[in-house]
């Protein structure tokens, strides 16, 4: 439809270029201010002493341990959760049950409880004067309260990554495969996990992203031991606290590459599936 | 009941004993431990003046955070789907941009481009505003946090919409506010709404990226989720105890919140 002053009709609504200018403009604008502008800032300031500093300050023993720290609880979560998350959805697709609605809130409560309050929980039970605590386990304050925190807190990701795959695949293929004699892990390794390969990996993606960058949950449960029980995040926090500025931004700019990786594979995921995606 | 137990496969008990020992168990503890305060102690500390101001400085902020975004959000979402600009893959890139970043790195660049000898925090300085180390850094914290949920509840809807109503609208003579407000706004409205529970639920429960921006002082820019943490250091697990459940129970309660949202939305479309 072409503007037309003459017979009286309207131009179409929606290509005022004035209106669409100023929208662009202002969303623009919001946008550069809180993500743009900061993200800029990071590598500005891990890189503004060159690059030869940057790397001086990445190769710093307390980073390194913290760095190891971080890589290492992700070695033990993201396999956990992996397998709990494939479980869970394997479980819950294709069944109608009372109290299914129930159990996907239970699985996704973690998104919604405050990480602090998670390790908080944490500490009534191992903590010393928690329900265990007279067991004397080494978990507060050590390795297994950062993993068991890490855990908790990103439980939710694989299953609903999985799930909605598995819902839409349906149950036709594997229904077939029985038919035929496939013994139920012939079924698994050849039809399902084929189907649902993306959704996995994105899944197993965010579990990681999460666990590698968790930072109130695991600041409740670590204590912080510089070298220790110093996770990456909270070096980060620790050296800001201290004056140490362009150390803590060389970690940060080595969690932000993880976060550019995510993304990556998000834009990556969208583009094999076609859908959107929240995460 | 055991009998149904022992008929179960493998993947529902490990689901099931997974959820016990990871959800369940820990929900349990923090229950039992609030319970054992007693409730007239209960009161006096979820009472007390410094964990009432710090939810009031959570709860607002929160709010406000999440209301502001979800202006913003939508329109971004309108501005995503509706125009073609230069620039707009990057526009796009970004939005996910909190929901990948660690919070601590989030925090730390904020105070820094947001202090007053910071990139944007130096225009405001002149004016008397400071933004880092004050309760606005906390709500420019949320605000981060908070930003990408209405974008993307919002975006899918409007990609969904169908033009045609707009344009009839429009050729019956209905203004450009008009037609927004009377037909594009009732159909996005229950996204809108879900997307802004979503970003104050997240934004009542961070942590990382607002213990580096505020100066945590009490009555000023302390939020609850740090007075828990300065509660546990001062080995105050009861009070530490009592502050968790209050935020727990705002925690059920914009789920709820969120649950009927959404169920109204999908009510909405079909």
């Amino acid at each position: 439809m072409k503007p037309d002053g003459v017979s009286g009709v309207k131009p179409e609504p929606l290509t005022n270029p004035w209106l669409s200018g100023l929208l662009i403009g202002i969303v623009g604008l919001y946008i550069a201010l809180l993500l743009g502008i900061p993200v800029v800032n990071i590598f500005y300031q891990a890189f503004r002493e060159g690059i030869p500093a940057f790397l001086h300050r990445l190769t710093e023993r307390e980073l390194l341990s913290a760095l190891r720290l971080t890589v290492l609880t992700a070695l033990v979560v993201v396999p956990l959760n992996t397998f709990f998350g494939l479980c869970a959805a394997l479980a819950i697709a294709h069944r109608r049950f009372p109290g299914r609605a129930l159990l996907l809130s239970l699985i996704d409560l973690p998104f919604s409880i405050s990480p602090v309050v998670a390790g908080l929980m944490l500490v009534l039970i191992f903590g010393r004067q928690g329900w265990l605590g007279s067991w004397n386990l080494r978990v507060i304050f050590a390795f297994p309260g950062i993993v068991l925190a890490t855990a908790f807190i990103t439980l939710p990701f694989v299953a609903r990554e999985v799930l909605p795959v598995l819902e839409e695949a349906g149950t036709d293929q594997e229904e077939a495969a029985k038919t035929l004699g496939a013994t139920p892990w012939q079924i698994f390794w050849r039809i399902t996990l084929p189907n649902i390969r993306w959704g996995l990996l994105y899944g197993v993606i965010l579990t990681n992203a999460r666990a590698m960058g968790e930072f109130g949950a695991v600041a409740v449960v670590s204590g912080n031991i510089i070298g220790r029980t110093q996770t990456l995040p909270l070096f980060v926090e620790d050296a800001y606290r201290s004056y140490a500025t362009a150390s803590a931004y060389a970690a940060a700019v080595v969690l932000s590459l993880l976060a550019v990786v995510t993304l990556v594979a998000k834009e990556v995921m969208e583009r094999g599936s076609h859908s959107r995606r929240v995460f | 009941m055991l009998q149904a137990l022992s008929q179960l496969s493998w993947p529902w008990r490990l689901t099931l004993g997974y959820l016990l020992l990871m959800l369940v168990l820990p929900l349990a503890a923090l229950i039992a431990k609030s319970s054992t305060v007693g409730w007239a102690e209960f009161w006096r500390i979820a009472t007390d003046p410094v964990a009432l101001s710090a939810y009031e400085v959570t709860f607002v902020t929160a709010l406000l955070a999440a209301l502001v975004n979800g202006v913003m959000g939508t329109l971004t979402a309108w501005v995503l789907v509706r125009y073609a600009f230069p620039g707009k893959k990057l526009l796009e890139g970004l939005i996910d941009l909190p929901f990948a970043l660690p919070t601590a790195v989030a925090g730390l660049t904020l105070a820094t481009v947001y202090s007053s000898n910071g990139w944007v925090g130096s225009l405001l300085a002149p004016f008397g505003i400071r933004i880092s180390f004050t309760r606005l850094g906390v709500g420019v914290a949320m605000l981060f946090i908070s930003f990408p949920f209405v974008v993307r509840t919002v975006q899918p809807v409007l990609q969904e919409l169908e033009k045609d109503v707009e344009e009839a609208a429009w050729s019956l003579g209905a203004s450009r506010f008009q037609t927004f407000r009377r037909v594009v706004l009732p159909q996005i409205l229950p996204a809108v709404l879900t997307g802004v529970a979503l970003g104050f639920s997240r934004a009542v429960g961070e942590y990382g990226s607002v213990v580096i921006i505020a100066s945590s002082i009490p009555f000023r820019d302390l939020i609850a989720a740090v007075l828990v943490i300065q509660r546990l250091e001062q080995h105050d697990y009861a009070g530490a105890t009592v502050i968790g459940t209050v935020m727990l129970g705002i925690s059920f309660l914009s789920l709820v919140v969120i649950n009927l949202l959404q169920a109204w939305g999908s009510r909405h479309e079909t």
